[in-house]
């Protein structure tokens, strides 16, 4: 491996990751924000493992962030805190509905596959808008957090800030073991080629699927983060829309890149602050951003740190 | 007494339907020729529907606004096109898809610039307002059956358009073999800007009829949407006739789940398990539609001819 300017950036922007709470010792705000990147940089990483690698244009993908954070909130909402309970739970639920969506969307191909993805989400948007025992459009509020037979305490910022950090880390180092492996192969080279990949004799389909149970169970995952963190769930999280952004973020960062999805997800939270900072209509600016990124930037954020022997190019 | 209930959530299904249909038609169009998938039909859905408020308002009639707002959508529409979307022609669907979802937050954001977060009403003339006695004893709002009316006259002149005319000709050869059109020494690019107008008007209509019932407002594009979406991967994406009879299927039982599923499922499970059931189900049973049709028929119901 040699020392190039990708690896410096990365380590860099990992070490201030890493040391944020110490340097803003006392900005609660700005620890939140970077925590919320962190989390859906999570939700990016499965992602980008079944869009960039894979090749599957899931436009659902928010789903398992749904999923996680109801998990939280209706295991709450029952007065259960325990964590050994609700992080099972909540993985394997959206393991089986990555399962069962999965198994649809896959006997499709392209643009029927992006509607399948997108409609199917919308199915569980509704479904959430519909339940009223959980609070139907309002969601619910998560008064108390996941507790581990107090071995860590989520409700303190800090600890909460650094249980994210290192499900990144694991997550993100994973995921590079992942696409390197035998496995990874396979679903790149399914991008290349499938019906080569299927004339060896690869199974590709059970591939696809593995890896598209894969994804939304460590999206799953980013969810029951983001429900203990919000402290709220409700079935906006499901939306489509969201679905979008967490693409954007996928993009915008580099698609099919290891450390990409991180880049694009804070770059995006913190263009979020930034402009609607600047005016409540960011939106504006914001749209027309990411055409440009789309006809300009494909490599994202990734791309501008050199050339790289990519897979998908 | 039901039967009438049954009758009158069937025009209302119906309906549904149509609108649906106006704005499953420009999709269809647009992604079965020119390939394209846009995401932003949905705001020019809105855009017609707030430009209708607002000449509405101005012209003092409902009608002057319509017409007025028609020309404006197209006009729209085709810049959106010359501008943004000619690029994306080329390019993979994910693009096409991320960049008309940016399009999408610019103008739902310029809209509430324009027209402010709450959007506008559109109050109906007197002589739409009311309702008439469609059997005897069985009053029909008068709108209703006026939208039911104007949507299958645009049906039928989309129809005539399509199958009896040179210019749908060229529109069916381009659904079924767009390189050799072009080949043939037409001019792609016109008619890509043609179709895209003409689906641009087709789902300003939609919101235009739509915006009486419902309320012009900012968001309104994105909840019809994934329902259109679904009626074009029912009927089969590129065919209007498919487009047409899903939307009529997706618009009867979404109104018909709604309506009557608590008592259906009130016959064989208890009373309350049917109250907490039936409004989720008939919140999913569209989609459940779509993803059993798929499962057994991946390219639709009615997928166009000649596709290779």
């Amino acid at each position: 491996m040699v020392l190039n300017r990708r690896i410096i950036v990365t380590v860099l922007v990992l070490i201030a990751l890493a040391l944020l709470p110490v340097l803003l010792g006392g900005a609660p705000f700005y620890i939140g924000v970077v925590a919320r990147a962190m989390i859906l940089a999570i939700a990016a990483i499965s992602l980008n493992l079944i869009l960039g690698y894979g090749n599957m244009f899931s436009f659902g993908h928010a789903v398992y962030i749904g999923i996680g954070a109801y998990t939280v909130g209706i295991f709450a909402h029952y007065d259960i805190f325990n964590g050994f309970i609700q992080w099972p739970v909540g993985l394997a639920v959206s393991a089986l509905i990555a399962l069962l969506f999965g198994a649809i969307s896959l006997r499709t191909k392209g643009v029927y596959f992006i509607m399948i993805t997108m409609a199917l989400a919308q199915m569980m948007y509704f479904l959430g808008l519909s339940l009223d025992k959980y609070g139907a459009d309002d969601g619910l509020v998560i008064y108390t957090r996941s507790e581990f037979a107090g071995l860590i305490d989520l409700e303190d910022h800090v600890t909460l800030y650094y249980v994210v950090f290192g499900f990144l880390l694991l997550t993100v180092l994973g995921m590079a073991r992942l696409i390197n492996s035998r496995f990874g192969l396979v679903i790149r080279a399914t991008k290349f080629n499938e019906a080569r990949m299927r004339a060896l004799g690869f199974p590709v389909g059970r591939y696809k699927l593995t890896a598209f149970v894969l994804a939304g169970t460590i999206c799953g995952l980013a969810g029951l983060l983001l429900g203990n963190f919000t402290n709220f769930v409700n079935p906006d999280m499901m939306h489509w829309t969201r679905s979008g952004e967490l693409i954007f973020m996928v993009v915008l960062g580099g698609m099919g890149s290891v450390f990409g999805p991180i880049f694009g997800a804070i770059t995006f939270l913190l263009l979020e602050e930034f402009l609607s900072d600047l005016t409540e209509h960011w939106q504006i600016v914001f749209g027309p951003f990411l055409i440009l990124v789309v006809l300009f930037a494909r490599g994202g954020i990734d791309g501008l740190l050199g050339r790289k022997d990519r897979s998908d190019d | 007494m039901t039967w009438t209930l049954l009758l009158e959530q069937s025009l209302n299904g119906f309906q549904l339907g149509i609108v649906l249909f106006l704005m499953a038609a420009g999709l269809t169009l647009v992604f079965g020729i020119m390939d394209m998938v846009n995401l932003a039909h949905g705001s020019l859905y809105m855009i017609g529907a707030l430009l209708c408020a607002t000449f509405t308002e101005w012209t003092g009639s409902f009608l002057l606004g319509v017409l007025l707002a028609l020309p404006a959508v197209l006009v729209v529409g085709i810049l959106v096109e010359v501008v943004a979307l000619r690029t994306l022609y080329k390019r993979d669907h994910l693009d096409q898809v991320l960049a008309s979802f940016g399009l999408i937050l610019f103008f739902n954001e310029l809209a509430r610039i324009v027209w402010g977060p709450e959007g506008m009403a559109i109050p109906l003339p007197a002589w739409l307002d009311g309702s008439i006695e469609i059997l005897p004893g069985v009053p029909y709002p008068t709108y209703r059956l006026m939208v039911i009316v104007v949507g299958l006259a645009v049906a039928a002149a989309l129809y005539w358009l399509v199958v009896k005319t040179r210019t749908g000709m060229l529109i069916r050869a381009g659904a079924s073999n767009r390189t050799m059109v072009g080949a043939l020494g037409v001019n792609i690019g016109l008619l890509f800007t043609l179709i895209f107008g003409l689906g641009a008007a087709l789902a300003g209509l939609a919101g235009m009829i739509a915006a009486p019932i419902v309320q012009a407002n900012i968001g309104m594009g994105e909840s019809i949407l994934i329902p259109a979406f679904v009626v074009i991967v029912v009927g089969g994406i590129g065919s209007i006739r498919g487009a047409f009879i899903a939307a009529l299927i997706v618009g009867l039982i979404d109104t018909m789940g709604r309506s009557f599923l608590d008592v259906l499922l009130g016959t064989f499970m208890s009373a309350n398990a049917a109250e907490t059931a039936a409004p989720a189900l008939s919140a999913m049973a569209i989609y459940i539609l779509m993803a059993v049709v798929l499962f057994f028929r991946p390219q639709g119901l009615f997928p166009p001819q000649g596709r290779g």
